[in-house]
């Protein structure tokens, strides 16, 4: 399989606590992107930038308006916009309806993420107590990218990912350990989705 | 679950039907940022269950009162009273003092959608005793949605939110003081609307008409690709006198822009800015 140019991760309730198991393992040089985007109350700003940055050798920046998509970055998506992505690779943020009652919605991002990206895309969903980000993993994985769901025995709130197993198969279920060390192995090249 | 459609349309249609619409309306979408306005695109397609390409642009362009939808659709149009109150504490703050110094105020809500921020504004000059002696412009692309900031009346079910919101930004006195319900509605009060002046102005195409000494563009530039940006940013400067102000949205900027030297930094969290030179 032909190697992966982004990694967008979505969740819900309890997927902050899992990203600070996943973040700070991560090196300081990641050769993707990667793109968080995780349900959360908008009035807590950008304190995930720095409550992540301060546990992370990676950068992790909170999205602006067309900032650049980069490796060796984190972008978190700030609360109350949709995160959509650009030909160019920047990001444009969105401040239109909700989507699954959520802004940012992680459907509007995976299917954004697909369209410029097409089959070069790791999409990973996490826990949550809604079905967002369902159908956009659908869409990653019928575009022929990659795609993990957190094991919803592991998960705070199951009903996320186990939105997503019933309509499509993901090509992995982990653990947050297990996710954690398949993004480690993605730096080594070694990981299944990019052998 | 949501139904939203995947692309229905591609790259290249999006592009021939932006050249179409600027042929035979003289409305220019090629600088607007391609990913939101093609998710537009593919949003009114799927709920005017429009199937192909081909029978969009034919009734965009053969059919002006569809066009006047599409236009409603494809612009964002999502805004509420008080929306980030941390921002309309630093106004109350530290702006509208300063603008109290003036004989006669002239505000420019660009980019006013439905006017809730209109109203906002008109609330805190009021409380600050200066609504008297101010203007209040606001503009959109949009004339539906002028119409509708024009009517004073907005839907009372969003009454509650913007309370909590008015509360938020240090807002003293009984909100729902200041519109009276009826049949639904939360209807503003007459001297709120006597201080405004509502008009039709494209960003995109219109020069600049009038100083102010507060532009307000919030969650308008996001919509717009880093040309356009720039080309609107320097249409404000051109627009404020040294020492007027200028509010983006909280994840805009101006420092990319060309005339980023003209303004010194107010407030950097909320995004406000003063023209300096």
């Amino acid at each position: 399989m032909e190697e992966k140019e982004v990694i967008i991760i979505g969740g819900s309730a309890g997927s902050i606590d899992v990203m600070m198991q996943i973040l700070p393992n991560l090196p300081e040089e990641f050769p993707v992107p990667i793109i968080l985007v995780l349900h959360r109350r908008p009035s807590i700003g950008n304190l995930s930038e720095i409550i992540f940055q301060n546990r992370c050798k990676i950068p992790v920046l909170e999205v602006e308006d067309k900032m650049p998509i980069m490796k060796n970055t984190v972008y978190l998506a700030p609360g109350g916009y949709h995160l959509l992505v650009e030909k160019n690779h920047s990001f444009s943020l969105d401040f239109s309806e909700k989507v699954n009652h959520s802004r940012p919605s992680i459907d509007v991002t995976f299917e954004s993420v697909v369209d410029i990206y097409n089959d070069k895309v790791i999409g990973i969903l996490l826990t949550g107590a809604n079905t967002d980000g369902a159908r956009g993993l659908k869409l990653i994985k019928d575009s022929g990218g990659y795609t993990i769901i957190q094991s919803p025995e592991t998960s705070m709130m199951p009903m996320m990912p186990e939105a997503a197993e019933s309509i499509m198969k993901p090509d992995q279920i982990l653990n947050p350990l297990e996710i954690s060390d398949f993004l480690i192995n993605i730096t080594k090249k070694k990981c299944d989705c990019c052998a | 679950m949501n139904n939203e459609a995947i692309n229905i349309i591609n790259d290249n249609e999006v592009e021939l039907l932006t050249d179409h619409i600027f042929k035979r309306y003289g409305y220019d979408f090629s600088d607007y940022s391609q990913a939101s306005f093609k998710r537009r695109i593919n949003r009114v397609m799927q709920n005017f269950k429009i199937p192909s390409f081909a029978e969009l642009d034919h009734k965009v362009i053969e059919n002006e009162q569809f066009f006047n939808v599409f236009i409603e659709e494809v612009t964002v149009n999502v805004t509420e009273m008080f929306r980030d109150p941390a921002f309309y504490k630093v106004l109350r703050k530290e702006v509208i003092p300063q603008l109290s110094t003036y004989p006669l105020i002239r505000i420019w809500h660009a980019g006013c959608s439905t006017g809730e921020e209109v109203y906002s504004m008109a609330i805190l000059l009021k409380e600050a005793g200066l609504l008297e002696r101010t203007l209040l412009y606001a503009t959109d692309i949009n004339q539906q949605v002028l119409e509708k900031a024009a009517s004073m009346s907005f839907p009372l079910d969003n009454m509650k939110e913007y309370t909590e919101n008015y509360i938020n930004c240090g807002g003293l006195f009984d909100f729902s003081d200041y519109y009276v319900a009826q049949y639904g509605k939360a209807v503003f009060l007459e001297e709120f609307r006597n201080r405004m002046v509502f008009s039709p102005h494209n960003l995109v195409l219109d020069q600049s008409f009038n100083e102010f000494n507060l532009i307000l563009c919030r969650n308008v530039l996001i919509y717009f690709n880093r040309d356009l940006q720039n080309k609107v940013i320097k249409l404000f400067s051109d627009s404020l006198p040294v020492l007027g102000y200028l509010a983006l949205g909280n994840k805009e900027s101006i420092s990319f822009s060309s005339v980023a030297d003209n303004f010194e930094t107010i407030n950097k969290q909320e995004r406000i800015w003063r023209k300096k030179k």
